[in-house]
C-alpha cells in the first residue's frame, strides 16, 4: 500500500441534520449546516490554502491563507471561520487572493530557515507546499531583520520527538491538539507579538505536563515538532494500515514505513475507535518489537535449571508434541492444557483453544482474562444475556452524566479519556467511584460533580447504596422496566435493594462515603439525562467482581439507562484483545460466542466441523490448573502470549504450580518471568509481523497487517497448527483469513465476518449476521439479547482479606500511563524515563506514622509474601491505603498479592490485599532470591 | 476447596431456600471441572465440616 495520506478538510465536520448548499468556484456542494466554507470547498474538492487549520481542531483563522471572496460581500474573509450558508457563492481564487497569500507566504518565509533540503519535514511539510500552492518566488524582505531562526535552541528532552522553536510558525495548531484532541493543556503560547512563542509551562517537554501523546506533533504543519525515528531515518514510502497492540481502545495505526523497517506510528484519521488520535504507548512505544531481547530461535532443556539449546523448529515441535503425548499416556488425557493471550489475534487464540479441545482432547483452556475482565463476562450475561459491553466509544458524546467505576481511563485507557474529557468539556456531569483522587477527579476543565471514595472492597456496598436511593425515591423506569425486564426477578431485587440495611446511611460505615453525597450522584445518575457507566479493573478484580458487573447493570436497567446511544455499561478492557480472546472460546466451559460445553447441539456442531468427540464439561482454569499441578494432575502446559508468573496472583503459589510441571512451553517475544519455568521456548511474532483481527472494548473487530515478516520465521497461528499436526490432530489452514471463516461458520454472532468486509468498511461490530450486516454498534435496542433484563439480586459480603494489627493497611494495583501491564513490552522502550521502577504510593499520614520519607526503600508485606520498592508520599491516597504498579519484573507486586478471588469467575482480588508498609535497609529475600533464579533459569548455551 | 464453595453460596443465600440451591448447584455444574466436583464429593462423604448449607445441600444434586 502506497504512503496514506488522508485528506485534511481544514476544520471538523458538522453532524447536523440540516443541510446547505452553496457554490463554490461555481460548483455547487452541499455540506451540514455548521460547516466552514472551507471544509465544503474541500468537499468540492477544492484546497484552499492554509496553515493554522486542521480538520483535527476548530478554526483559529490567523494564518490569513485562506482567504477567498464571495458574492455580493465585501473584503476577503478567512474560509476556515466562516460558515457555509445557503446560496452562498465563493470563490477561492483571484489576483487578488493571490497577491494576499504571496502576501503572506513571504512574511512567514522571512522569518524561517531555509534548509528544506536538510530538513526533517522534507517531503512532508506544509509550509513548503503552501510556499509552492500560492506560486511564492522571492521573499522582498530578506533574512536579515530580527527573526527567530537564528536562535537555534532545541529541546531534545522527550525521548520521541524533538522541539526546535526556530521552525515554529506560531501557527497554534499544536497548543490546540493538546487542549482539543488530547485534553491536557501542557502547551501555551508564551509573550506577544514578536515574542510570542509556543512553550511547555516554561519548562523542558520531559518536565512539563506534556503526556507524549504525539498530538501536537501530528498536528504541527513544519518540523517544529518532529519524531525522532523520523530525523534519523527520514520519510515512509509506504504505509501498513494496522491496530494497536496496546489496551482495549485497539487504536487503528498507520505504519510508515521504508520497506521492512518501521520509521513511525501515525494514528489512523478514519480509525473508529480512535479518530486519529493516539497515546504514548501505542504512537510511540514500538521499539520492543526489534529489541536485542527478543528470542528468534526456538529452544529446548530438559530441567530448568540447564541452559537453553537452540534448536530447529522441527525438532522443538516434535520434542514439544512427544512430551505432551507422554504426559498424557503416563497422567491421563485431562493432565495437559493451555493458556491464551488477550495479545494475540482472534484466529491464533481460536487455533489455540481448538488445538487443546480436539487434539489435547479436553477443555483446559483458559486465557488471561481469567485475570481481568472474566466478571464483566460473567456479570452481563447473566444480566443482559451477552458477555460483552452495551456501547461504541462514540456514545459517550451523547452522554449526559458519566459515571466511572474503578477505573482510571487517563493512564490505562487514554486515547478514548481524551474522548470523554472532551464531552465533559461540553458540560456533560461526572461521577467517580474510585478510592483514589485519580487525574479525572480534578484536571483542568474537568472536574467531578462527585467523587465517591470508597474503600477498597465495599464496591457492592456502594453500588446498592445507590440502587436505594434510586429505588426508595422514586427515581425507577418504571415504564422501561414494565416492558423490557423480567418483574419476578425485579420486585425480589426491588425488595433486596429497598431494605434499610442498604441505604447509603447504614453502608457509609462499609464504604466511608458520606451519605449525603452518595445520595446526590445517585439522582444525579437517575435524573441527568442519559447516564453511562464506564468501568474498569477496579471493578472486576475484588471477590465479588461478578457481583459488582450485575450491580452496574441493574442500576442502569432500573434507571432505562441501556438500549440506546449515550447510555449503557461499558467495561473498558485491559488488553487490545481481551473482548476478542473471550469471544473466541478461550474459557474452559465454553465455545466461541459463549455457548456452554454442555450445550448438545452446540458440541455436535464443533464435534461435526472439526471432527473430533469433544468433551462436555468445563476445564481447568488457570488457577485450578496451578492447583492441579501442585496436587500432581496436571503435568504440562502451553502457554501463549501470557506471563502467569509475573502477572498472576501470589507469585510463589503460581510459580511452585509450574515447577511442579514436566512440559512448561512458552511463546513469546522474549524469555519472560514464566520462561524461566519453561522446558520449551517457541518464540512469537510481535503485532508488527501479524496478519489477523483484534476485538477491542467496543465489539469491534479490526485487522492486524502484517509490516514485516515474522522474525523468528513462523507466525503464531503457524506454530499453534505445528503443534496440532505433530499432536496428530491435523490443521491445513494456509492464510489466518481461513480461520476467521471456520469462526463465522461456527459462530452466530460473527456470522458476517470476512476480511474483504472488515477491508470493506474498516472495522466491524459484532454482532455481524443477517440480521446486523455491517455489525452493531449498541447492543440492546428495544429488548435485551437474553430477552427480559435480569436483575440479580448482590448482597454485600465482605471479603475475607481483612486488615489486622499485623497487617492493617489496604494495598490495591493498577496501571501507569507509559509501562504497561508486564512492562515485557513498554519496559523494552524509553518509556522507563518517566517510569523506570514501580513505586508505591502511600498517605503523608500513613507516612509520617512509619518515619518514611519521599524516595525511601520500604517494605511491603502481607501473608503472602514481602517484596521492596521505593516510596512516593501522596494525598492521591486516602489514610490506610497505597498503591503500586505491576510492571517490573523486578518489584514482584504479585508476591504480595493473595489467592482470594472472585466467587464465581476466580479472577484474583488484586485490588484488596492487607499489608504492612515499612522502612527497609535491602531487598527482599524474594528479590534476592529472584535475581539468582533469573540468571540461573535464563542462560542460553553458546 | 471449602473457603471458593462458600464463597458462591454466600452470594446466592439472598435468594429464596430453594432458587438458592438451583443456582449454586448450576454454577457448580457450569464451571467446575470433574475433579474439582469429585473432591467435593469426596469431601462432603466425609462429613464437610465447614460447607456452607447450601453447597450441601448442591452437591447431592450433582452428577
Amino acid at each position: 500500500m502506497a504512503l496514506i495520506h488522508e485528506t485534511d478538510y481544514g476544520t471538523p465536520s458538522r453532524a447536523a441534520e440540516t443541510l446547505v448548499t452553496l457554490e463554490i468556484d461555481g460548483q455547487p456542494v452541499t455540506v451540514p449546516a455548521g460547516s466552514s466554507v472551507m471544509r465544503a470547498a474541500v468537499a468540492a474538492g477544492v484546497q484552499v490554502p492554509k496553515l493554522c487549520a486542521t480538520d483535527s481542531v476548530e478554526a483559529f483563522g490567523s494564518c490569513r491563507l485562506c482567504l477567498v471572496e464571495v458574492e455580493g460581500r465585501r473584503g476577503t474573509p478567512a474560509s476556515c471561520t466562516m460558515l457555509a450558508e445557503p446560496g452562498m457563492k465563493v470563490r477561492t481564487s483571484s489576483p487578488k487572493l493571490s497577491k494576499l497569500r504571496r502576501g503572506m507566504m513571504e512574511l512567514y518565509i522571512s522569518d524561517h530557515p531555509l534548509d528544506c533540503l536538510t530538513c526533517g519535514a522534507n517531503g512532508n511539510c506544509e509550509l513548503q507546499d503552501m510556499a509552492g500552492v500560492v506560486g511564492l518566488r522571492e521573499v522582498r524582505y530578506g533574512y536579515d531583520g530580527e527573526n527567530h531562526f537564528k536562535e537555534n535552541v532545541k529541546d531534545n528532552s522527550n525521548p520521541y520527538f524533538s522541539f526546535e522553536p526556530a521552525k515554529c510558525i506560531v501557527c497554534s495548531r499544536c497548543v490546540r491538539a493538546c487542549e482539543e484532541v488530547q485534553g491536557t493543556f501542557a502547551l501555551t503560547i508564551q509573550g506577544r507579538g514578536f515574542e510570542s512563542k509556543v512553550s511547555a509551562g516554561g519548562k523542558p517537554f520531559l518536565d512539563s505536563e506534556c503526556v507524549s501523546c504525539g498530538a501536537c506533533v501530528q498536528a504541527c504543519p513544519t518540523a517544529t515538532l518532529i519524531e525522532k525515528s523520523v530525523l534519523v531515518k527520514g520519510q515512509g514510502e509506504h504505509t501498513v494500515l494496522t491496530t494497536c497492540a496496546y489496551c482495549g481502545v485497539g487504536c487503528s495505526f498507520k505504519a510508515e514505513m521504508q520497506g521492512t523497517e518501521v520509521v513511525r506510528m501515525v494514528p489512523f484519521k478514519d480509525g473508529k475507535a480512535n479518530h486519529g488520535h493516539s497515546c504514548v504507548k501505542g504512537r510511540f512505544s514500538w521499539g520492543y518489537a526489534t529489541h536485542k531481547d527478543r528470542i528468534t530461535k526456538p529452544m529446548i532443556r530438559a530441567k530448568i535449571t540447564d541452559q537453553w539449546r537452540e534448536v530447529t523448529w522441527e525438532e522443538a515441535i516434535s520434542h514439544t508434541a512427544s512430551e505432551f503425548q507422554r504426559i498424557q499416556a503416563k497422567y491421563g488425557r485431562d493432565s495437559i492444557g493451555g493458556i491464551t493471550s488477550s495479545r494475540c489475534t482472534n484466529e491464533e487464540t481460536y487455533l489455540v483453544q481448538k488445538l487443546i479441545r480436539a487434539a489435547f482432547g479436553n477443555n483446559n483452556t483458559d486465557t488471561c482474562a481469567r485475570v481481568c475482565h472474566s466478571p464483566t463476562g460473567y456479570g452481563l450475561k447473566t444480566t443482559f444475556g451477552t458477555s460483552a459491553g452495551t456501547q461504541d466509544f462514540d456514545s459517550v458524546e451523547q452522554a449526559d452524566v458519566i459515571m466511572i467505576i474503578g477505573a482510571n481511563p487517563t493512564d490505562a485507557h487514554p486515547v478514548f479519556a481524551s474522548q470523554m474529557k472532551r464531552r465533559l468539556r461540553e458540560g456533560a456531569k461526572l461521577i467517580i467511584a474510585d478510592p483514589r483522587r485519580i487525574d479525572l477527579v480534578k484536571s483542568p476543565h474537568v472536574e467531578a460533580q462527585y467523587h465517591l471514595p470508597l474503600k477498597p472492597g465495599t464496591n457492592v456496598a456502594l453500588i446498592n447504596a445507590l440502587a436505594h436511593v434510586v429505588v426508595t425515591e422514586g427515581l425507577l423506569a418504571e415504564e422501561y422496566i414494565k416492558e423490557r425486564c423480567d418483574m419476578p426477578a425485579f420486585e425480589l431485587w426491588r425488595k433486596f435493594v429497598s431494605e434499610e440495611r442498604n441505604s447509603p446511611e447504614a453502608m457509609e460505615a462499609a464504604t466511608g462515603v458520606p451519605a449525603a453525597d452518595l445520595r446526590g450522584a445517585a439522582r444525579l445518575y437517575a435524573t441527568g439525562g442519559n447516564g453511562a457507566i464506564y468501568y474498569g479493573l477496579g471493578v472486576t478484580e475484588h471477590s465479588q467482581g461478578s457481583t459488582m458487573v450485575m450491580g452496574m447493570a441493574n442500576l442502569a436497567m432500573a434507571t432505562g439507562n441501556i438500549g440506546r446511544v449515550g447510555v449503557g455499561v461499558n467495561p473498558l478492557r485491559g488488553q487490545n484483545n481481551v473482548q476478542g480472546a473471550c469471544d473466541m472460546g478461550s474459557f474452559p466451559h465454553e465455545y466461541s460466542g459463549y455457548r456452554h460445553v454442555s450445550d448438545d447441539s452446540t458440541r455436535h456442531l464443533f464435534e461435526g466441523a472439526w471432527g473430533v468427540s469433544l468433551q462436555s464439561e468445563p476445564g481447568l482454569r488457570i488457577n485450578n490448573m496451578i492447583d492441579a499441578a501442585i496436587e500432581g494432575t496436571f503435568r504440562g502446559i502451553y502457554i501463549q502470549g501470557e506471563d502467569v508468573a509475573q502477572s498472576d496472583p501470589n507469585t510463589q503459589h503460581i510459580t511452585a504450580g509450574l515447577t511442579a510441571m514436566e512440559c512448561v512451553v512458552v511463546q513469546d517475544l522474549f524469555l519472560n518471568e514464566t520462561a524461566m519455568y519453561a522446558h520449551v521456548f517457541l518464540p512469537g511474532a510481535s503485532f508488527l509481523e501479524k496478519d489477523g483481527t483484534f476485538t477491542n472494548a467496543e465489539r469491534r473487530i479490526s485487522r492486524v497487517r502484517k509490516a514485516i515478516a515474522p522474525m523468528a520465521g513462523m507466525g503464531d497461528w503457524e506454530i499453534t497448527q505445528a503443534l496440532s499436526n505433530a499432536m496428530g490432530y491435523p490443521m491445513n489452514y494456509t492464510h489466518p483469513s481461513e480461520i476467521m471463516a471456520e469462526i463465522a461458520r461456527l459462530t452466530p454472532t460473527f456470522a458476517g465476518v470476512t476480511y474483504e468486509k472488515i477491508d470493506e468498511l474498516g472495522s466491524i461490530q459484532w454482532p455481524c449476521n443477517e440480521k446486523a450486516p455491517e455489525g452493531t454498534p449498541v447492543m440492546h435496542i428495544g429488548g435485551f439479547v437474553r430477552g427480559k433484563g435480569n436483575f440479580v439480586i448482590t448482597e454485600f459480603i465482605p471479603t475475607d482479606e481483612r486488615v489486622t494489627g499485623r497487617f492493617p493497611l489496604i494495598l490495591t494495583t493498577g496501571r501507569i500511563l507509559t509501562q504497561y501491564n508486564v512492562g515485557a513490552q513498554t519496559a523494552r522502550t524509553e518509556n522507563n524515563v518517566w517510569h523506570p521502577e514501580d513505586i508505591l504510593e502511600i498517605h503523608p499520614l500513613d507516612a509520617e506514622d512509619r518515619g518514611i520519607n519521599e524516595g525511601d526503600l520500604v517494605s511491603l508485606t502481607s501473608r503472602a509474601g514481602d517484596t521492596t520498592l521505593k516510596a512516593r508520599i501522596s494525598e492521591r491516597m486516602q489514610p490506610g491505603v497505597v498503591y503500586t504498579t505491576f510492571h517490573h519484573m523486578f518489584t514482584g507486586a504479585n508476591v504480595v498479592t493473595t489467592e482470594f478471588a472472585d466467587w464465581a469467575t476466580g479472577c484474583p482480588e488484586y485490588k484488596v490485599t492487607a499489608v504492612q508498609v515499612a522502612l527497609a535497609r535491602k531487598i527482599s529475600s524474594w528479590q534476592e532470591h529472584y535475581q539468582e533464579t533469573r540468571r540461573i533459569t535464563t542462560q542460553i548455551a553458546k | 476447596m471449602v473457603h471458593t464453595a462458600n464463597q458462591i453460596a454466600l452470594n446466592f443465600a439472598s435468594y429464596p431456600h430453594e432458587q438458592a440451591v438451583a443456582n449454586v448447584t448450576n454454577h457448580l455444574m457450569s464451571f467446575w471441572e470433574p475433579r474439582m466436583k469429585k473432591q467435593l464429593h469426596e469431601y462432603v462423604a466425609k462429613g464437610g465440616v465447614g460447607l456452607h448449607e447450601l453447597v450441601i445441600e448442591a452437591e447431592k444434586r450433582l452428577k
